[in-house]
């Protein structure tokens, strides 16, 4: 009796959050995506949502956070996986994850800087025989400095998953005769795979999202939800519109939380004899 | 465990000591008749003058910077900070006007009004100026450098569209102006409500995506001082400030005309100094300060008395001073209503989905 009111003290912080932060923002966003901009009740923006400007913002937000995501876990896993053979670990993993301190912004700029026609990219370009191209502005320039803000985020969770492996399951799969590409597929992904899945959903979800970056190294080529919510609220004021966008994004971001829910199978206890 | 708490008490004692101080240096300064809070353009002062007004009055300011009018309407509508200084255009004006967002400004307390140009005041926007005081004003046209193109010009805004600009040309992430480019080169007001005209101008700049290399904001001052882009749709201050560091930039207004904007200062609802507000204002219209600021920012300034203190190569430049003539041919934002700003902004969206 006395433990379980314990707990429910305990319990207030969270829960004060939870209700504060969580849900009365979110109940928020749903109550203003209902109202138009005189005030009045409606489903208008829910309809306009489904014209062909919003409908193809949508999937092109969608194409590009997928394209960020494939090339972050395309990096991501073979560094994990280096970094847990090395001797200093720790130093390693840190080394990663320094520059997600320093300000996103900076960043940004320091990309148009070099990317820039006459930045240090294009002069090695020019060096190696190639000539000047326009890298800032394009889908290439957007992809890769999204990618390389994300790293950190998706490197860290598999990093976690192969650290945790326990190096004698490798062990007996090489004993019992598979090659180095069967252990990968039949041992080591398998276990790994819930790494990978936190590690897409902390790419994919923000990914859909990001904005600033669409106008300062896309140059507004690339238009993403994030970029038109913000517009809606800051520029033509339509709160309604922007909430009911928002609510959209919010839907998307539960799906594929739902698609990549962690499957509790043997990876969070390594499959250890029990 | 133990440590623990030892570095908590310990980063307690420090943060404590840094609140302590910070609340010291404010008082310090509090001494004079308080502070204000300006809420202007970003890169719209010369720092050094924010130093010579807090000098000679005593009063502390508090500086902040907006870039956009919708952004900054907003934070005042929601009254978070109290502002007691804004730079909003006329059209905003009107806005704020009707939504009550703006105080009157008592011009007993402002002498040097007497040195504005009487051509800016008393516009349509604010008859009386009941609610505003010119800053500056200015055009909106093509900025461009002549030594990385092959010898255009131009005197239309159709020569925007000349295949040879391929991947050349920037324009302003700003609906209403680079909308309003494409109502201009079809002759139609900048203010258009016709739906069928906004529809025209939007499938006209379309056709423009291929040699649209990029739609940006202020960054466009790097990219043309260092030669990275050739052609920008910009505002006459701004290409001053890329002329003043690259000799080769020229700038124009197109003959099929364009627009021509008002930055007045107001004094927002959210004002707690009012007093301290309007000693900005009149220090701010004081003929030498005016000069010094409008040579820092580079936009034109309706300060009669500050022309014959300034440069006379720059007052007479046609270019940045236009004359009377000219500027009658060129248009006036008005406040459209959030029901138009919508469509031109959702038109602008479809322009910027459809480049590539």
């Amino acid at each position: 009796m006395n433990k379980s009111r314990l707990r429910s003290i305990y319990s207030i912080p969270y829960t004060a959050w939870i209700l504060l932060f969580v849900l009365a923002p979110i109940a928020l966003i749903v109550y203003y995506s209902f109202f138009d901009l005189a005030g009045n009740f409606t489903l208008a923006n829910y309809r306009n949502f489904f014209t062909s400007v919003y409908l193809k913002l949508t999937i092109s937000s969608f194409w590009y956070a997928f394209l960020i995501t494939l090339f972050s876990l395309l990096i991501a896993y073979p560094t994990a996986y280096l970094i847990t053979k090395t001797k200093h670990k720790q130093l390693w993993l840190l080394l990663i994850i320094i520059p997600s301190w320093i300000n996103l912004l900076l960043k940004t700029y320091a990309f148009i800087g070099l990317m820039g026609l006459y930045g240090p990219l294009n002069a090695f370009l020019e060096a190696v025989g190639i000539g000047k191209q326009q890298i800032l502005f394009t889908d290439f320039s957007f992809v890769f400095v999204s990618v390389y803000i994300f790293i950190p985020f998706m490197i860290l969770p598999i990093f976690n998953a192969l650290d945790k492996l326990n190096p004698a399951l490798i062990d007996a799969s090489r004993d019992l005769g598979a090659d180095s590409w069967t252990t990968f597929r039949r041992v080591i992904w398998p276990l790994t795979t819930n790494g990978v899945k936190s590690g897409i959903q902390v790419v994919f979800i923000p990914a859909l999202s990001l904005f600033m970056i669409t106008r300062l190294i896309a140059g507004n080529k690339i238009i993403t939800l994030g970029t038109a919510i913000e517009q809606q609220f800051l520029v033509t004021q339509n709160w309604g519109m922007g909430s009911t966008i928002a609510v959209f994004l919010i839907v998307f971001m539960f799906i594929i939380m739902l698609v990549t829910k962690g499957k509790e199978k043997g990876a969070s206890d390594n499959g250890k004899a029990r | 465990m133990k440590s623990i708490i030892q570095s908590a008490i310990l980063i307690l004692i420090v943060s404590g000591i840094l609140l302590f101080i910070n609340a010291e240096l404010n008082k310090g300064s509090k001494s004079g008749t308080g502070t204000i809070t300006v809420y202007n353009w970003g890169e719209y002062i010369d720092p050094d003058l924010i130093k010579q007004f807090e000098e000679e009055t005593g009063i502390k300011v508090i500086y902040e910077t907006f870039d956009s009018n919708e952004g900054m309407m907003s934070k005042i509508e929601q009254g978070g900070t109290a502002y007691d200084i804004s730079v909003p255009s006329e059209y905003m004006i009107e806005m704020m006007k009707e939504k009550n967002l703006l105080l009157p400004i008592d011009y007993s307390k402002i002498p040097n009004i007497k040195h504005i140009d009487p051509y800016f005041l008393d516009l349509p926007f604010d008859p009386g100026n009941q609610f505003s005081v010119p800053y500056f004003w200015g055009t909106v046209g093509i900025a461009y450098n002549p030594t990385l193109l092959e010898g255009q010009t131009f005197e239309s805004w159709d020569d925007l569209w000349d295949p040879s600009l391929k991947q050349r040309v920037i324009l302003v992430d700003s609906a209403r102006e680079t909308i309003g480019m494409g109502l201009n080169s079809l002759g139609y007001s900048l203010n258009s409500t016709d739906l069928g005209e906004l529809r025209e101008a939007t499938d006209k700049l379309k056709m423009l995506s291929p040699n649209v290399k990029a739609v940006i904001g202020d960054e466009v001052t790097q990219l043309m001082v260092n030669s990275e882009a050739a052609v920008s749709l910009t505002w006459s201050g701004q290409a001053a400030d890329m002329m003043y560091e690259n000799e080769d930039i020229d700038y124009v207004v197109p003959e099929e005309g364009s627009n021509l904007w008002f930055d007045n200062i107001v004094i927002p609802k959210t004002a707690k100094n009012i007093d301290g507000a309007h000693a900005f204002i009149n220090f701010m219209l004081d003929p030498e300060v005016a000069a010094q600021n409008a040579d820092y920012v580079g936009y034109s300034t309706p300060n009669l008395s500050a022309l014959d203190l300034m440069d006379p190569e720059v007052v007479e430049d046609e270019r940045f001073y236009p004359d009377v003539e000219t500027r009658s041919h060129l248009e006036v934002y008005k406040n459209l209503g959030l029901e138009l700003l919508g469509v031109y902004n959702e038109l602008f969206l479809e322009f910027k989905m459809d480049m590539k």
